[in-house]
């Protein structure tokens, strides 16, 4: 199959600073690879935790930020390859029910970091259907602008845990690269929620 | 005290509140414990990598975590160990062990004999506890190294301290 016969309509550089406007103190963790470049070309931000490895760990890292920091919104936006490494965090995620956590999966069918190998979701693998059966009572599979508007205050701010999986196309774009050096990047962000306590000796 | 609540003595003294843990019959009254304490968070695993990366955020966030789980579980983490050295985060891993002394099954052996290796490869330094007297110096020293020293840091609970599994034979 030919990248062109792969057609959605949704873009992914449209989508994040969509769910990104204004975002406030929310918390982001994006997956390793597109979904990284992606919240840096929406603009990076000291709240932001952009992965350059721990493939599958996404929602982890977000699950253990949602507990900290229960009265801010996580939204872990990742990829759909980075997302079937991890799928039984969704299960773990959903055990908790944690209120305050979103999780977006841009969904290109590809693997797109390396060569654009199809992934399982191009040959039926549901990512919404799977988060449903782990738990997430806020669960929904978006392919259109519509679908897109109707949901996207949800997935911004609740209530509750929200689950999205977002159809995008597969494209070949730019590198918008985020800070690479993860004790920078996990500094800032302690100290843009703790302040100075984030770097003094406890 | 027995070993057990000497690590949970040590997780509380040391203001611990998110405890991950995929269940290990060695850790089952400690994990117990954390689930019976209303000020901390416990987070059921389905594979003890998601431990890694849950109390990476944890530290993100401003809270501090310690993860329980079996030697076997090591393996799964590997890559996922990446992430707390790539970005040094603390890391308290309390580790029961099998496939170290009188087990019964072989199939444990393999990642028992490579645990303590596995893990200082990764960027652990590693204490192990034989003596159930040790256990309360031991619990406070991991998680020193972890939250004041800023490691990576592992106790192996010797097989001794744990019941001998014998699968009824």
């Amino acid at each position: 199959m030919t990248l062109d016969a792969q057609n959605f309509a949704l873009r992914r550089r449209d989508i994040v600073p969509e769910l990104l406007k204004g975002r406030g103190d929310m918390l982001v963790v994006a997956g390793l690879g597109s979904t990284a470049w992606d919240i840096t070309a929406a603009g990076d931000h000291d709240l932001s935790f952009p992965l350059w490895g721990a493939m599958g760990g996404s929602v982890s890292i977000g699950i253990g930020l949602a507990i900290a920091q229960p009265k801010r919104r996580v939204l872990v936006i990742t990829g759909d390859g980075e997302m079937l490494m991890g799928m039984g965090s969704l299960a773990t995620a959903a055990r908790l029910n944690l209120q305050n956590l979103t999780v977006c999966v841009l969904d290109n069918e590809h693997y797109a970091e390396t060569g654009m190998q199809t992934t399982h979701t191009s040959t039926g693998t549901n990512l919404s259907t799977i988060a449903s059966g782990c738990g997430f009572q806020n669960s929904v599979a978006v392919s259109s602008q519509n679908e897109l508007a109707d949901v996207l205050p949800r997935l911004r701010e609740g209530p509750g845990m929200q689950f999205a999986s977002i159809k995008v196309r597969t494209e070949k774009l730019g590198f918008s690269l985020p800070p690479k050096d993860g004790v920078y990047l996990k500094t800032r962000f302690r100290k843009a929620i703790l302040g100075d306590a984030a770097v003094l000796s406890s | 005290m027995e070993w057990w609540q000497e690590i949970y003595k040590a997780i509380k003294d040391a203001n611990v509140r998110q405890v991950a843990y995929v269940p290990d019959a060695g850790h089952a009254k400690l994990i117990q414990a954390c689930v019976d304490d209303d000020e901390i968070t416990t987070i059921s695993l389905t594979t003890e990598e998601e431990g890694i990366a849950v109390l990476s955020g944890a530290w993100l966030g401003g809270d501090r975590g310690v993860l329980l789980m079996q030697s076997s579980g090591v393996g799964n983490c590997v890559n996922m160990f990446s992430l707390a050295k790539t970005c040094q985060f603390p890391m308290a891993l309390f580790i029961t062990m099998r496939g170290q002394w009188k087990e019964f099954n072989p199939w444990q052996l393999p990642m028992g004999s490579t645990t303590e290796p596995t893990l200082e490869l990764a960027g652990f330094s590693v204490n192990t506890a034989e003596d159930p007297n040790d256990v309360a110096d031991f619990a406070a020293a991991t998680l020193h190294h972890a939250f004041v020293g800023g490691e990576m840091s592992a106790l192996l609970l010797h097989q001794k301290l744990t019941p001998v599994k014998t699968f009824g034979k």
